[in-house]
């Protein structure tokens, strides 16, 4: 084993079988495998609102927390009845919709929302990854605790 | 004449667009403009197509007062302000185009709103109005992205993807005046 390897000195087997050998498969191997490990850890971890941060900037088109734009605001959107954030025109389709928003029902909502509410606004082939909706649900409820949601007044259902 | 010679971007780009004939053959916001055929082909997907576009328009309305509201802050230098309105002007385009075919389908093209609530006291400086930008046009983006694989006529598909090609340049270029990484991943999502 050279000294002036690319890999310390270690006594672990497997650190052992790497030494001396840094072969790319071995190395693209333990690169997957702590990636997989990190996976494995943020969906371990449950839904994430700074991630859903990120999720949000998709929606920043049409909605925003405090304001009500193409689409209605969000501030106090977790259990608010949907089609009812007063002022706002929503198509009829939402109107009619009898949805309660929760997580349940953003979730699927998300997924594919023409397909829930068929004739809705909301032309949006929806958010495919189930983890991106947990994560972007997570920060929806944070988003009530923002100061602008505060200043609306609107953390509460409607 | 050279279109290089030509005093005006907007002038060279109607002489090319004229003289080459790709009004209607090689450009696909022309095509979603002049198919007068549109209509007829549109069958039964043509009221969700309505819809979708009807919502794309109404952010492009107010992309066009986002940047109004940018251009008339006074906060922007000449080479922002210029940008700012360069890409006003696309975004006006759009809106042209895409009330056009929602006529052209037998829908009412959705009007602008008397008044938009942006988000003004938060526009204190320059980098605030682009970054404010440079957010609606992430997600003009992702709302194209998400509108293009609903329709039901796949010429208005290519041309919300030539829409979203348009907004994504201007998400780059105006991070790169941001100071950040102008396109900082391989795939928009």
């Amino acid at each position: 084993m050279s000294a002036a390897g690319p890999f310390p000195r270690h006594t672990a087997p497997a650190a052992r079988r790497m030494q001396g050998r840094p072969v790319n498969g071995v190395r693209l191997g333990l690169v997957g495998a702590l990636a997989l490990a990190a996976l494995g850890v943020a969906w371990a971890e449950g839904p994430s609102a700074q991630r859903g941060a990120q999720v949000y900037n998709r929606c920043l088109a049409c909605h925003a927390l405090a304001q009500d734009r193409v689409g209605p605001r969000h501030c106090g959107l977790l259990g608010r009845r949907a089609g009812s954030v007063p002022g706002f025109a929503y198509s009829q389709a939402m109107k009619d919709a009898r949805l309660r928003w929760d997580e349940k029902t953003l979730d699927r909502f998300l997924a594919r929302p023409l397909q829930v509410v068929p004739g809705s606004s909301m032309t949006y082939d929806g958010v495919a990854d189930p983890r991106e909706r947990a994560d972007l649900i997570a920060y929806l409820r944070q988003a009530n605790g923002t100061p602008e949601c505060r200043a609306l007044g609107s953390a509460g259902p409607r | 004449m050279s279109f290089l010679q030509m005093p005006h971007p907007a002038a060279a780009r109607r002489r090319f667009l004229g003289q080459s004939g790709l009004i209607l053959s090689g450009t696909t916001v022309a095509l979603l403009a002049g198919r007068d055929a549109l209509a007829a082909q549109a069958g039964a997907a043509a009221p969700q197509d309505v819809q979708i576009l009807n919502t794309a328009l109404g952010a492009e309305l107010e992309a066009i007062a986002a940047y109004q509201l940018g251009a008339e802050s006074q906060l922007l230098q000449k080479t922002a302000l210029d940008l700012a309105l360069s890409f006003q002007a696309h975004h006006k385009e759009h809106a042209e185009v895409l009330a056009k075919t929602v006529e052209k389908l037998g829908g009412k093209p959705v009007a602008a709103k008397a008044a938009y609530g942006f988000p003004v006291e938060q526009l204190k400086s320059q980098a605030d109005v682009l970054r404010f930008a440079a957010r609606l046009e992430q997600g003009a983006v992702s709302a194209y992205l998400g509108a293009v694989p609903l329709f039901g006529n796949r010429d208005l598909s290519k041309a919300a993807a030539s829409i979203l090609g348009d907004e994504a340049m201007h998400w780059a270029v105006l991070r790169q005046a941001l100071g950040e990484t102008p396109v900082p991943s391989a795939f928009v999502s």
